[in-house]
């Protein structure tokens, strides 16, 4: 039975976490109609994230009420291009969204920008390096955007989220207490940094002991009420410890649903629908133009037609991948010949770790989302990599942002799992540790990818997307570095015993967390040889589709990705407004 | 037969002795139980839960393998004691226990574990074949179900299983004894409204203070000192 279709309008997103929301409010302001397709159910903060309720880590964290229901879709996950991928029949390494506001919801609020030469990587290292020093199988790429260029954009998301933070280059100059190494910031954060942990001091005293800089994490855990640049009131972070898993009771997280969602909600040139779930795109190959998607009502099983003239995908990296290789749109990526885009440079993140274990008291339940001290030192390229074998770093960080107790209470290397003595030791060092963390990069490898899997079908009928992945040479050489960096400051921070370091040095596995932070397999750059989408986020082939998110990254920086992807919405959102709109086609010719 | 079995029991022998208890009057009141060291090992064990899901020998099971990972001593009450045979009987009746948000679509491949829980059985159904599973392979090698055993034994066999070399017909001992282990945490010190962590035990054990966690502008006072108050539950609040 064909779709019933309905009233066409101006533009449809699909996917109302950030950027869905982010450029249905730009494309609104500009006048155009436009309908927010959300496969997941509406969520409204004072109902949804109410105490106390929302201080249930069994419900939140281990059952991950906020996520993704597997059983409606998952992905599948193998090593090499070799081998058949098995689904991830449970969340693991990482959880996805779901709902209104998305990943949004349920982030932790670390806010950064990225470095200046990440934006022209491949330029950068062979500049530095030299062509021959950069590894075959590392398939790093410019992004075709510059951070000066972005810069303004970066500054209305940290507007519109209320971050706190340090500036450390205020217009070229340095200012003590912030981030050295970050580029130059028209302003200075719309909020004061969170108040520092006991483990930020620690940490803080401890790298300046090696020579190392030091600075809050920027946070859009809000540390003062705040009025964003679209009218919406934020509340005080109250370090509750419940942060990443869970929505925010006192509206200080910085999320769509508060930042954007109510404006949204009574523009009458909008409409969200939730429980919407986008099967496939409508693509008039012979036009080379999308006609609109088709979706399911989650609620009534009935399929429909929303056509539209512009199509922005704003799902996560799986969602927009899997859209764009159903419809045919782009050349799928060949990990054999390196040839062909849909799919290619997907990247994760490289976490690592140390336990510290201290006389302090640590209080882990007192913390907020992004626990406010990190340093760059050993971010992208502000160390010299000649001799090391790698590219790219990360930002070390304490990072504990809460003690909630089924899954935060570390105890020495040595002690039993379980029985009297690990009842002792849980109950000697419960208040006395944290980890310190090495956020490292995840630059593109050649056979790390996305695909659609053979095998395995969604709720609706779809294949599942099958992620290619592991950890590169590159990766474990320089997740090998950075945690011997942590290493370095749990030795000078005096801890009374340090954890076994545990470098990201064997094969990803579906089971220890990571993050979820993928990115890759729709990505932008200056040529359609080797990238699906122009610099700004539109489609070489197709001029009405436009894609946002970490899967236009061509790789992953060592950062969490949320402000970039933010700034990038923003920055495509000014080009279809101020020059598509008025001539509608392809914003950059090849 | 069924005479011989009750007395060996702990959770059933734990729940007639409560309700002896009960019915003299000596139970401490929930508010007493909070305050004084009633919760501590040692004190009168929780009245009868009736179960929804588990079987008797189900339930012997999990009281055996949860007292050996949680055993009573001055920290705390045993892992049954504390509720975590209830928690467990409450997971694998509801959503979680009969597989909600678990893809279970085949083909179920061999698998390696890196990828994770691989097996077409919901967690209801993996436990099931757990115990039995078990019970059969400390049979074959001490001679009696799990629940019979010894202290020493019992320890003894799950030490096996966590280190892989209990080799048990059919199912991986190793990752059962995983969720088992990972089973105790969760009833151990979730929130009490999931049936264990009876009267905050293990939060008061550990120091963790609950809710309501508005902390505010506290957090700098506060930073780097011992906090000892009363932690609280979302039943505090409700």
């Amino acid at each position: 039975m064909a779709p019933r279709k309905l009233k066409a309008v101006d533009a449809v997103m699909v996917g109302m976490g950030w950027t869905g929301s982010v450029m249905a409010r730009e494309l609104t302001k500009a006048g155009l109609s436009v309908v927010g397709l959300e496969r997941g159910a509406f969520r409204s903060p004072h109902e949804d994230f109410a105490l106390p309720g929302i201080r249930d880590e069994l419900k939140y964290r281990l059952r991950f009420q906020l996520m993704l229901d597997n059983a409606v879709e998952t992905i599948t996950m193998r090593h090499t291009p070799d081998e058949a991928a098995l689904p991830m029949r449970r969340w693991g390494a990482f959880p996805l969204g779901d709902g209104v506001g998305g990943a949004g919801t349920h982030w932790n609020g670390v806010t950064w920008r990225n470095l200046p030469s990440e934006f022209v990587l491949r330029s950068h290292l062979e500049n530095r390096y030299g062509k021959r020093a950069i590894p075959a199988d590392l398939t790093v790429q410019d992004w075709g955007v510059t951070y000066d260029e972005l810069e303004p954009y970066y500054e209305r998301f940290e507007k519109l989220c209320g971050t706190s933070g340090k500036a450390g280059n205020l217009r070229g100059q340095i200012q003590d207490g912030g981030n050295p190494f970050e580029g130059p910031r028209q302003s200075d954060y719309p909020n004061k940094p969170l108040i520092m942990s006991q483990a930020g001091l620690i940490f803080t005293d401890a790298a300046k002991k090696l020579g190392w800089h030091p600075f809050p994490t920027p946070s859009s855990n809000n540390s003062a009420a705040y009025t964003n640049n679209e009218g919406q009131t934020l509340g005080a972070c109250q370090y509750c410890g419940h942060c990443e898993y869970f929505g925010c009771e006192s509206n200080s997280k910085a999320s769509p649903n508060i930042c954007l969602m109510p404006v949204l909600l009574a523009d009458k040139r909008f409409e969200l629908r939730s429980h919407a779930y986008v099967k496939n795109l409508v693509y008039d190959k012979a036009a080379k133009k999308v006609r609109g998607v088709v979706y399911v009502n989650r609620e009534t099983g009935e399929e429909l037609e929303q056509p539209a003239d512009m199509v922005v995908l704003c799902a996560y990296p799986f969602n927009n991948v899997s859209l764009m290789l159903s419809a045919g749109i782009g050349q799928p990526y060949d990990p054999r010949t390196g040839r062909g885009v849909i799919g290619k440079n997907f990247c994760l993140q490289v976490m690592s770790s140390v336990q510290l274990f201290v006389e302090d008291e640590i209080n882990p339940f007192i913390g907020t989302g992004v626990n406010p001290a990190a340093l760059d030192d050993f971010q992208g390229d502000n160390f010299d990599h000649a001799g090391l074998g790698f590219f790219g770093g990360g930002y070390l960080y304490p990072s504990i942002s809460g003690g909630r107790p089924i899954q935060v209470r570390a105890v020495p290397p040595g002690t039993p799992r379980w029985g009297g003595k690990w009842k002792e030791e849980t109950t000697r060092w419960y208040n006395h540790t944290f980890p310190i963390s090495a956020h490292g990069a995840s630059y593109a490898w050649r056979t790390n990818y996305l695909d659609l899997d053979p095998n395995y079908k969604d709720a609706i009928g779809r294949p599942l997307v099958r992620m290619t992945y592991n950890y590169s040479p590159n990766d474990q050489k320089m997740s090998q570095f950075l945690t011997d960096r942590t290493v370095e400051m749990a030795r000078a921070a005096n801890a009374k015993i340090i954890g076994t370091p545990q470098p990201r040095t064997g094969d990803f596995d579906n089971i220890t967390g990571q993050s979820s932070h993928h990115t890759g397999g729709v990505i932008m750059g200056t040529d359609p040889r080797t990238s699906a989408l122009n610099r700004y986020l539109q489609s070489w082939d197709v001029s009405n589709l436009f894609v946002m998110g970490g899967a236009a990254f061509p790789q992953n920086p060592g950062y969490n990705p949320t402000g970039t992807i933010a700034a990038l919405a923003y920055f495509s959102a000014n080009a279809i407004t101020t020059q598509y709109l008025k001539n509608p086609g392809a914003l950059m010719h090849a | 037969m069924a005479d011989q079995d009750v007395p060996r029991r702990d959770f059933l022998k734990g729940g007639a002795l409560a309700a002896t208890a009960l019915t003299a009057g000596a139970l401490p009141r929930p508010a007493e139980a909070q305050t004084g060291a009633g919760a501590q090992g040692g004190s009168t064990p929780p009245p009868p839960e009736p179960l929804l899901t588990l079987t008797a020998d189900e339930a012997a099971f999990f009281s055996a393998v949860y007292d050996a990972i949680i055993p009573a001593d001055n920290l705390s009450p045993s892992g049954t004691d504390c509720g975590c045979v209830t928690y467990i009987d409450r997971q694998l009746a509801g959503a979680w226990g009969n597989g909600a948000k678990l893809y279970r679509n085949g083909p179920f491949l061999p698998a390696r574990p890196e990828h994770g829980y691989q097996l077409p059985l919901s967690p209801r159904e993996y436990f099931a074949a757990g115990v039995k599973a078990t019970n059969a392979w400390t049979v074959k090698t001490y001679g009696k179900t799990l629940d019979r055993l010894s202290p020493a034994d019992r320890s003894s066999a799950l030490t096996a299983m966590e280190s892989g070399q209990a080799q048990f017909d059919g199912l991986e001992a190793k990752p059962f004894f995983e969720a088992l282990l990972q089973s105790a945490m969760e009833g151990f010190f979730a929130d009490p409204m999931y049936g264990g962590n009876r009267n905050k035990v293990s939060w008061r054990m550990i120091g963790y203070p609950g809710l309501p966690a508005t902390w505010g502008a506290k957090a700098e006072a506060l930073r780097g000192k011992k906090i000892s108050i009363e932690p609280q539950s979302i039943a505090d609040f409700s």
